[in-house]
């Protein structure tokens, strides 16, 4: 900041290399681990874009004098159950990190549980005490709707409710807040407590992942723990998509990250039981019968009318 | 007579700015930062009020300057307060670091005591002015 006042008392450059600004502050290098290791999200993505441009521009316009008021960056993330919110929150501090906007880029992430306490002046110290812990961070408030119930008014969550929105309008500088829950439910809080919708500048709203998309996820996370499909169990694995997404409590990543374990158990019970020898790929290899013996095929056959056999989440 | 105990407090009064960037160093140390506050300014007194139990898992000064306003806010006129980093690491196991943020408007001082003791030995003890009235309406 020092440095540029001086700047711009004495030679203001004509033209400023923004790109350049975001490669120095090494947030294109998180913008870019975004694109590379979520898969899908292009919305968000988009909207992060956005995001980082304002703020890098912000940035050299505060570097030239030129005053502007500190952004809001309070956000809602509304979306279904795994579609990204937790990791995109974690990345978001990143980049407000390096661009400057927070102190620290930790993420705190929390639900009403950690804030509302269970008897008359429990609640402001141990919200209190949360926000001392996200200051120079952002909280991350999970399922934020469950702060307000609607049908007891003696509910603590309200006072939780203002003790985060006095901190979130005087402690800008501060802390950044990210509250993030299911889009119909996040509505009705907001509807509810018009206070947080004035003082969100970002919704974000997470669309749901394709089958090619939800493909890929499975792909990266096997990748990840050194396993990887075999063209017949790739085949498998798609179809598994395809009949899981019809059961309900599909919850996207999170479905495809539980089916995945459970084929690797399948998998693992199946090398015990052959009697040769197993080789390495034979260990990292996850084939049509791991996936195929899944309950979720016999839910999709027997149910076609019925959909009762959900029990796989 | 201004009291002085712990670091800086030769130096005039830290503003608000250097008060954080203190604690942000603690903080960076891994220190545990806490607050205490007294009425009773005593060198021998080690056992100030404290102000909430040590901040552990606060990672930036925002949060303790949070705290500190509040003790100020609680506390400003009336008594000293200060800012203490507890270092828990191995050998250590101790205060860092600990300086006085806040004086009441008025210090007055301290008096030298003398005692007789048998024959005509003569026992020296200091006691501070503000302790003759009681706790709470001392300064």
């Amino acid at each position: 900041m020092d440095a540029g006042q001086t700047l711009s008392e004495t030679d203001a450059p004509e033209t400023i290399d923004l790109r350049r600004e975001l490669t120095e502050t090494h947030a294109q290098e998180v913008l870019d681990k975004l694109d590379r290791e979520l898969v899908g999200l292009v919305p968000v993505k988009l909207r992060i874009r956005q995001i980082a441009a304002l703020l890098a521009v912000d940035r050299v316009r505060r570097r030239l004098g030129l005053a502007s008021e500190a952004p809001t960056l309070h956000m809602s993330f509304t979306g279904n159950p795994g579609t990204g919110k937790t990791s995109v929150a974690s990345r978001m501090a990143e980049i407000l990190h390096k661009l400057g906007y927070i102190r620290k880029g930790h993420l705190v992430s929390v639900t009403r549980d950690d804030l509302v306490g269970q008897y008359i002046g429990h609640t402001a110290p141990k919200t209190k005490e949360i926000l001392k812990k996200a200051m120079g961070g952002v909280l991350f408030i999970d399922e934020a709707y469950y702060l307000y119930r609607q049908e007891n008014e003696r509910d603590y969550g309200q006072e939780a409710i203002e003790i985060l929105l006095q901190a979130m309008e005087n402690q800008r500088d501060d802390l950044v807040v990210i509250l993030a829950g299911y889009a119909d439910r996040m509505d009705q809080f907001f509807r509810s407590n018009p206070g947080f919708r004035s003082r969100i500048a970002h919704h974000i709203d997470f669309p749901d992942y394709g089958d090619g998309e939800l493909m890929e996820i499975a792909r990266s996370m096997l990748a990840a723990q050194n396993y990887h499909f075999s063209a017949a169990g790739a085949a498998a694995f798609e179809s598994y998509i395809e009949a899981r997404r019809r059961q309900p409590l599909f919850s996207n990543a999170r479905s495809i990250r539980n089916a995945l374990d459970r084929a690797r158990l399948r998998h693992a019970n199946r090398q015990f039981e052959r009697t040769d020898p197993v080789s390495v790929d034979d260990l990292m290899t996850i084939d049509a019968p791991d996936i195929l013996a899944s309950g979720v095929f016999d839910a999709d056959r027997s149910a076609g009318s019925d959909r009762s056999g959900g029990k796989e989440v | 007579m201004r009291i002085t105990q712990g670091c800086f407090s030769f130096l005039p009064d830290l503003t608000d700015a250097q008060i954080r960037a203190q604690v942000q160093y603690c903080l960076d140390k891994g220190w545990a930062v806490s607050l205490e506050y007294t009425d009773d300014p005593h060198p021998r007194n080690t056992f100030w009020e404290m102000w909430g139990p040590p901040m552990f898992d606060v990672a930036d000064a925002a949060g303790v300057m949070l705290e500190l306003n509040a003790c100020r806010k609680a506390h400003a006129d009336r008594c000293y307060i200060k800012v203490s980093g507890f270092d828990s690491s191995h050998g250590w196991e101790s205060v860092r670091i600990s300086f006085i943020v806040n004086r009441p408007g008025e210090e007055p001082g301290f008096r030298l005591q003398r005692q007789e003791g048998p024959g005509r030995s003569l026992r020296y003890t200091t006691q501070s002015y503000a302790v003759d009235r009681p706790s709470g309406e001392r300064y």
